[in-house]
């Protein structure tokens, strides 16, 4: 086959062929990926919530409440979890833009009383190596069992209580931050039930 | 091209001979970006492989229909949708690769290598001999990146594919998992990599 020439008519026809069949083979891989998509993001989420709470039976993901708050630019999940209808706790996901890359977003388990029972991330773009360490067993440790009340969230160096992580003061910070903001939702909405 | 291409030849000068990243120095960006650790450099790579194979198989095949002066546009729209087919497919089953390299999937459109191959080889060269060509740059390029990978991920987190083997609390060369890192492991691993393949052949 020789080579086509390059017309007006030519080159407008082959470049509108190739984003027709592009245009529609991605709309067709966009209809099969949707619905795995969604499960994904909603396992993570169920998966979090396992970790964060103590043992509960009921279906946290149904029984979500939406806040919207000018703390956060989305509305803020609440996630209540019941063990044969005696509340077991409250996880909630908090977040803050201070983080060394921007958003952190994290989902605290409160247990009834309020202290907390166990944090999970969501979402972080930290850098690899330092900040990701907020993952770690060693760094969420110090958070368990702990009531923010009376155990201030910020950073040592900051007067908190808070032992930071080698060279990501700053993500340890907005990770102090994002807890409070979780805790502080966490009292407005009991103060406001009872 | 009328004369008849060693395919053997042909595999392997993506591997060694053109090496994409050691000896061409081409697709800097996710090179340099994603390879703090192993594991990612491995996926990324694997990622770039699928979409280099499957644009240099396109364009090799409707190479006589793209008129010459718009085939640079039409690359890139095969690339693109390529790419975002991987992304897509990523966020739907691998959720954990896809969060890891984020911002790097939507960036391999501009990867300099893949649009380097479909125009310097592919729409040259007939289906096969572009396949051959395609799984050899991939395969050099996802060797490199994971080697990339693990000499930054010894150094400067103690681990390799996320096994750990210094202590928790040991102290690492935090700066080879920092983008400077970056740059310094890869000089030196672009010289060993040539000083080796030169005074072989």
């Amino acid at each position: 086959m020789s080579k086509k020439e390059s017309t007006f008519f030519n080159m407008t026809l082959t470049l509108l062929v190739i984003t027709m069949v592009a245009g529609i083979s991605l709309g067709f891989i966009n209809d099969i990926t949707k619905g795995p998509k969604a499960k994904a993001i909603l396992e993570r989420k169920v998966n979090a919530i396992k970790q964060v709470l103590p043992e509960f039976n009921n279906n946290p993901v149904e029984n979500v409440t939406l806040i919207k708050s000018d703390r956060a630019k989305d509305s803020i999940e609440i996630f209540s979890a019941f063990l044969d209808d005696k509340k077991a706790g409250t996880a909630i996901i908090g977040s803050s833009e201070k983080g060394f890359s921007g958003l952190i977003k994290i989902m605290v388990g409160f247990k009834p009383d309020g202290t907390i029972k166990n944090i999970a991330v969501l979402e972080q773009k930290e850098t690899p190596g330092l900040g990701t360490k907020m993952k770690d067993e060693k760094f969420l440790r110090q958070f368990r069992d702990k009531d923010p009340s009376s155990f201030n969230l910020k950073v040592i160096k900051d007067g908190g209580e808070v032992d930071a992580l080698t060279g990501a003061t700053i993500t340890t910070r907005a990770f102090g931050e994002a807890t409070q903001m979780a805790y502080n939702i966490f009292v407005e909405t009991n103060q406001s039930k009872n | 091209m009328v004369e008849k291409l060693n395919q053997n030849d042909n595999f392997l000068k993506g591997i060694i001979k053109d090496n994409p990243v050691f000896v061409m120095l081409l697709g800097m960006c996710p090179t340099l970006g994603v390879t703090s650790s192993a594991f990612n450099g491995l996926g990324m790579g694997i990622a770039t492989l699928f979409v280099l194979l499957m644009s240099n198989i396109v364009v090799s095949l409707i190479k006589s229909q793209i008129p010459n002066k718009v085939r640079i546009p039409a690359f890139i729209i095969i690339i693109a949708s390529f790419v975002t087919i991987v992304e897509m497919v990523l966020e739907a089953f691998i959720p954990f690769l896809y969060e890891q390299l984020g911002i790097f999937i939507p960036l391999i459109v501009v990867n300099c290598l893949i649009l380097g191959r479909a125009e310097a080889f592919a729409s040259k060269n007939n289906l096969i001999s572009s396949f051959v060509d395609a799984l050899g740059m991939g395969i050099g390029f996802t060797i490199a990146l994971t080697l990339l990978g693990a000499v930054r991920e010894i150094l400067g987190s103690g681990s390799l594919f996320d096994l750990k083997f210094v202590s928790e609390n040991a102290n690492t060369f935090i700066l080879f998992i920092l983008p400077p890192g970056a740059f310094i492991a890869l000089a030196y691993l672009s010289v060993l990599f040539n000083k080796v393949t030169k005074t072989n052949s």
